[in-house]
């Protein structure tokens, strides 16, 4: 039969396309099925205004595991690598961080930020080995759980007594009591804030955003870029590499249904009837949508259901494009600046206020904003002279009071525009046509329950052991032959791969 | 006047002022929430009534959740372990639910009241439960306890004294179906169920027409030796009949804590009740391993030698070596019409086989001192009592 393959992987997002290349290159043959009508998922470059084009959701490359871009052999194009972060101040001086490198911040701050950086740095990197592997079940006797518990022990034990009870003691904190004892300067509270709370239902005073921004720093020490061609640019690669490996790619094929027959998969069916055959289905698609909508809880326990059901996935973070005739003047800003990674989070205080009102079902007022203008590394982006301002603003919640309308879209936009006007004064006049995703409409173009790029709170009750829930951290479903390999398993979102080439892995030993 | 913010403690049922009339005992105990009879005047002429003539229990407090909605039925079908899609309109099932791997939560009776609406009944609450499963599942759950008034009118002469009352359509209900009739303006639903393995029926009317109903039924009933029966003499007569008992004979599984003192339906002889052909229901993955793996535990029906009530007792295989302990009892009586000392009992697998011999170590006392015995007993696969009547349709006339 043609339709008969050796596995499936729903959704062609980086995590299924890693997984799918992986299990290609061992000679099984794979078919990947996509919604939309090109790959990447929430990694795509697509136009959004006539000439412009922009990274439509994921906009900066920081967490791309190291062992995924071997194994895969990935070459990424970068146009911009190593980006700076610049917190953008009223007067002009500007704070300036990258890696442990930081200026604009008294001599006390310096030395603490160094001091916390390093830090940081070294608990991130325990994180890394654990993000890279198939999360240990609790209470098993399989060895090699047992052997990643204990190791995971005695790497915590290892770091000496201080840093085990540093790491103890702020694993599960949160960040703003963190930041308020080690710093003065505000900016670069709100700085750090906002690398900690991005993309997530998190304020800096909610409990694990230590976790959080440990999470951002894994695999790459935080260290910001941005691909040619933006993520599509990546994903193109990606995609070649796949098929190099004799992966069949399926766009415009929507699967609305994982087929099960006496608690096992036999295939998927698309939402055009077309019926695809293999024991082995592995979706990129979100837990919930997996398993609530694609197998359905006919075919599920109960308690799973129920915890299936109530996974944290409500989505915060907007995304706008705007297309400039040019950039906008920026106080204390040169040319290469414009090239740097932007934050506009002036204090602790006022990432904490912005997502006050997200508690309570409003947009932020004053929004937090991380900025870049990727055509001036990448003219593919933008005509010669013209530039693209990509732009993640927090906080606009997935359940808006009274839904998300034109006019609450409008609310919005239009609260970011005055946050930018107090830095970028001639903004207005800068601006051709602009475009604003809110988590509902991110739902709606990649898929994603709640328009959460995490496939899920990233949070300690959904983390590792229990990320998605209790009792199937391991890819594994209930279902047998279905696994996951996104976002919603552990070790989480962003565009890491760690999800996918950890699934492919499980995958093949079962074999 | 200084109390009233403190809501009723517990409460009575519609059939309440009734029952305290016939009550000279004035031993209450507390059923999920309400005041429920232990005995009347004599547990023992109570428990005679149900075998000889007809006794008549409250059974107002039992939990009852009505399901309706367009997925009623794939609902509970994933919900319970049997085929409900055999279960037309009409009709009632026994039946049980496990929670994810596969262990007993509680056993209850679904009444199919009409197409797509049914009645789930169990002794122990389950909301959130049932809510959780339905999550994905286009039903409305309604617990409608206190909606819903109703009486056991389990014995020999109930059908002679339904039919007396005027019930329509008796002669036709068979074991484990339901009708509806009208009294005084309202519905009466009446199934042939009980709890005490003989021939009996339940009546299921408005609150607000309860003391009728009661009234009535008596009236009916007076050349009929109609009795009314407290919880002691019923939980006798389901012994005899060999239904299980949460709390007595295996543990609602959330309400555990250590590990291994659930059961699964295997374990407890419903493996009757567990259909491996549908498709999916709750914890069926986890008893298909089960049913490859073998079970641990098997639940025993014994005929034991003596008098002596084997209350609580080991269970060993040999009668010398008490270091073969298998199992114990979990309910025991004696049967004062069966003429036996009978007892329910959870032992290890492989023991428990029909047509076993097995031993039980029984304590009882005599003026303070306490006596030990080792009594022979004899494992034994039919209820102890099944008499012809409770299967036949129509029953006869008395």
């Amino acid at each position: 039969m043609t339709n008969q393959y050796d596995a499936i992987v729903i959704g062609a997002g980086h995590n299924g396309m890693i997984c799918s290349a992986l299990l290609a290159k061992t000679g099984k043959k794979v078919l990947v099925l996509e919604a939309n009508d090109q790959v990447g998922g929430a990694a795509i470059t697509r136009k959004f205004a006539d000439d412009f084009s922009v990274s439509a959701c994921a906009h900066l490359l920081f967490q791309l595991q190291p062992d995924v871009i071997k194994d895969l052999g990935i070459e990424p194009d970068y146009s911009k690598k190593s980006m700076e972060t610049i917190v953008l101040t009223e007067d002009g001086n500007h704070i300036r961080y990258q890696g442990k490198n930081i200026s604009g911040v008294n001599e006390e701050d310096k030395k603490n930020y160094i001091e916390f950086h390093n830090r940081m740095i070294r608990f991130s990197d325990l994180l890394k080995t654990y993000l890279n592997k198939r999360p240990p079940r609790l209470g098993t006797k399989n060895t090699k759980d047992l052997m990643t518990l204990a190791k995971l022990g005695f790497d915590i034990r290892r770091m000496g007594k201080t840093e085990m009870r540093e790491f103890l003691r702020l694993i599960g904190m949160n960040i703003y009591d963190e930041l308020d004892e080690r710093f003065v300067n505000p900016y670069l509270k709100g700085a750090l804030s906002t690398d900690a709370v991005l993309g997530t239902h998190l304020g800096p005073r909610s409990p694990n955003t230590i976790l959080t921004y440990l999470y951002r720093l894994a695999g790459l020490h935080g260290d910001v870029s941005s691909i040619q061609g933006g993520m599509g640019g990546l994903m193109n690669q990606i995609r070649s590499i796949a098929e190099g490996s004799g992966v069949e790619i399926k766009t415009n094929s929507k699967v609305n249904e994982i087929s099960v027959s006496n608690g096992a998969v036999t295939g998927v069916q698309t939402e055009g009837g077309e019926k695809y055959l293999s024991s082995t289905v592995v979706s990129n698609a979100d837990p919930k949508q997996t398993m609530m909508n694609l197998v359905g809880p006919k075919h599920l326990e109960i308690r799973f259901t129920h915890r299936i059901d109530n996974i944290r996935m409500r989505g915060n973070a907007s995304k706008l494009h705007f297309a400039l005739n040019a950039l906008p003047k920026i106080p204390g800003f040169e040319d290469l600046d414009y090239q740097q990674r932007i934050l506009i989070a002036p204090s602790e205080h006022y990432v904490e206020k912005a997502f006050n009102h997200a508690k309570y079902g409003e947009s932020s007022v004053r929004p937090v904003l991380e900025i870049t203008f990727p055509s001036t590394t990448d003219s593919s982006l933008a005509p010669e002279g013209k530039h693209v301002m990509s732009i993640v603003a927090q906080y606009a919640p997935y359940h808006l009071k009274g839904g998300w309308s034109n006019e609450s879209k409008q609310q919005f936009s239009d609260a970011v525009k005055s946050v930018l006007k107090s830095h970028m004064v001639n903004i207005d006049q800068c601006i051709i046509s602009e475009e604003l995703l809110t988590p509902a409409d991110i739902e709606q173009e990649f898929n994603i329950t709640g328009g959460h790029w995490h496939h899920g709170e990233f949070t300690l009750d959904q983390f590792m052991f229990v990320r998605p829930v209790a009792g199937s951290s391991q890819y594994e479903m209930p279902i047998n032959g279905l696994f996951l390999c996104g976002a919603g398993s552990h070790p989480g979102g962003g565009i890491s791969g760690a999800c996918g080439r950890n699934a492919a892995q499980v995958i093949l030993q079962r074999d | 006047m200084t109390a009233q913010h403190i809501f009723t403690g517990r409460l009575k049922t519609p059939f309440h002022p009734r029952i305290t009339e016939l009550d000279s005992l004035n031993t209450w105990h507390n059923w999920a929430g309400y005041s429920s009879a232990e005995a009347l005047y004599c547990e023992d002429m109570e428990y005679f009534a149900i075998r000889n003539s007809t006794g008549v229990f409250d059974i107002t407090p039992m939990t009852k959740y009505r399901i309706t909605g367009p997925d009623a039925l794939n609902y509970l079908d994933r919900l319970v372990t049997r085929d409900m899609k055999k279960i037309k309109p009409g009709r009632v099932a026994y039946a049980v639910w496990c929670d994810d791997q596969g262990q007993v939560m509680d056993d209850g009776t679904i009444f199919h009241l009409r197409e797509g609406e049914y009645r789930l009944c169990s002794q122990e609450r389950h909301f959130a439960w049932l809510k959780a499963a339905s999550i994905g599942f286009d039903v409305t759950l309604k617990e409608e306890t206190a909606d819903v008034a109703a009486l056991a009118v389990q014995g020999p002469t109930s059908y002679s004294i339904l039919k007396n009352m005027g019930v329509r359509g008796l002669e036709e209900l068979k074991p484990f179906g339901l009708i509806h009739n009208e009294f005084l303006g309202s519905e009466l639903m009446i199934s042939r169920t009980g709890f005490t393995g003989d021939l009996g029926y339940e009546l299921w009317i408005s609150p607000d027409k309860a003391l009728e109903l009661w009234d009535a039924l008596f009236e009916a009933g007076k050349e009929y030796g109609i009795r009314a029966i407290g919880t002691h003499a019923l939980g006798l007569a389901r012994k005899e009949a060999a239904y299980l008992a949460p709390f007595e004979d295996f543990l609602p599984a959330e309400t555990t804590v250590r590990t291994g003192r659930t059961r699964s339906p295997l374990e407890l002889g419903l493996d009757w009740l567990v259909d491996f052909s549908k498709e999916n229901f709750n914890g069926r993955k986890a008893l298909l391993k089960e049913k490859e793996n073998g079970s641990q535990w098997n639940l025993v029906k014994l005929d034991i030698e003596g008098n002596k009530t084997a209350d609580h007792s080991y269970i060993y295989a040999h009668e010398k070596n008490n270091k073969s302990e298998i199992g114990f009892i979990t309910s025991a009586a004696w049967s004062p019409i069966c003429k036996q000392n009978i007892a329910l009992g959870t032992v290890r697998s492989p023991h428990g086989k029909p047509g076993d011999t097995l031993w039980v170590e029984i304590y009882y006392q005599r003026e303070m001192h306490w006596n030990r015995v080792m009594a022979e007993a004899s494992i034994v696969d039919k209820p102890f009592w099944f008499p012809a009547r409770r299967g036949k349709t129509p029953p006869d006339p008395f």
